[in-house]
């Protein structure tokens, strides 16, 4: 599957590894959920070092979507809840 | 549903939109490739932008460093006239010039590094650009409409979602200029009135800052400094106003001669 993260490109990551990357995602929405900015920084982080370290990088001319998104690697919690209010409102449209 | 899951959600209904807009696949892979290059235009002016705020912070940095080498003379100078009072307030003033100095310092750290992003933004969107003038005419020879549907939209999909990637990283780019904008702005101002360095006169926009650094340690171990300095040198020189320009030289008028 490929998996893109903002501002740095798309990896392609097997499918054994999709488990671990939802413990880690599920880590990431605790974080934005309880609005621990800490805990999120750390998941964030720990998620992006999971994904560049299981994936290959796509070359740039791929062309292909992704499957799942990870948000910018330094990206603050606050960011964070506006993408995702925006993912809320693509849904409905 | 995760975050990762719910990000990619926004992508595809972009990359929906984009696709709704041509009657026939194909044509979507033209229109992709104009939105590409648009794209790119774009991300050129932001590297831009975000250049000229970082040699704006150098430029006010500068200035920051001038005006508090001058208050440095003038407390010199004022401790020189017994008056120890206004060579407080220049060390105070002064103070508060390193504290946006440092300020200014991570501002454009972080201005540095949107800009190295951006330009390799610009750089995987050329490749991109390249690479998909010539791809999407084979794709066009070589599919049939149905076909198409599927694998055109895929590239579509993929081409829409690096669009949105970089025009992500240009508003980022932009929120962090915009923030130290006015901020500079507002600096700028106040350093062109001078009235930071004219010691007769209260500037009430950093007053507060100034208060708090009045009386502390950094401020009194300076000016202890200062007259240790001064009584080595020369105990009872006389020593000029800080504002005296240094001897005109260049200007007596001989040039005729």
């Amino acid at each position: 599957m490929i998996v893109r993260i903002l501002g740095e490109g798309q990896y392609e990551v097997a499918e054994s590894n999709q488990a671990h990357l939802d413990e880690l995602d599920n880590d990431l929405v605790r974080a934005v959920d309880a609005g621990d900015e800490e805990a999120f920084v750390r998941a964030l982080q720990a998620l992006t070092d999971e994904v560049r370290k299981v994936g290959q990088e796509l070359a740039d001319d791929a062309f292909v979507p992704s499957v799942l998104v990870v948000p910018f690697a330094d990206a603050s919690l606050e960011e964070t809840r506006r993408l995702l209010a925006e993912a809320g409102r693509s849904d409905e449209g | 549903m995760g975050v990762m899951k719910r990000m990619s959600g926004i992508f595809q209904a972009k990359a929906n939109k984009l696709l709704d807009k041509a009657e026939d696949p194909r044509e979507s892979l033209d229109l992709s490739y104009q939105k590409q290059l648009e794209s790119l235009q774009k991300v050129r002016r932001s590297v831009a932008d975000v250049t000229t705020a970082k040699k704006r912070i150098e430029l006010q940095a500068g200035q920051i460093q001038q005006q508090a080498d001058k208050l440095q003379q003038q407390a010199k100078a004022a401790l020189g006239q017994d008056n120890e009072a206004l060579a407080r307030e220049a060390l105070a003033r002064r103070a508060a010039l390193a504290e946006q100095l440092t300020e200014l310092q991570t501002q454009h750290e972080q201005v540095a590094g949107q800009e190295a992003k951006l330009i390799d933004t610009a750089k995987k969107l050329q490749a991109q650009v390249d690479s998909f003038r010539t791809k999407k005419e084979t794709m066009k020879a070589t599919y049939t409409a149905a076909e198409a549907q599927t694998k055109i939209g895929e590239a579509v999909s993929g081409i829409s979602e690096s669009m949105s990637d970089a025009g992500m990283s240009m508003q980022r780019a932009q929120d962090k200029i915009d923030s130290m904008q006015a901020r500079a702005g507002a600096m700028d101002e106040l350093l062109a009135s001078g009235a930071l360095t004219n010691l007769s006169q209260p500037v009430d926009d950093i007053q507060a800052e100034l208060d708090k650094v009045q009386s502390t340690d950094a401020v009194d171990n300076e000016l202890a400094a200062m007259k240790a300095e001064l009584g080595a040198a020369a105990p009872s020189a006389q020593l000029p106003a800080a504002n005296t320009p240094a001897a005109p030289a260049e200007e007596t008028p001989e040039a005729g001669s």
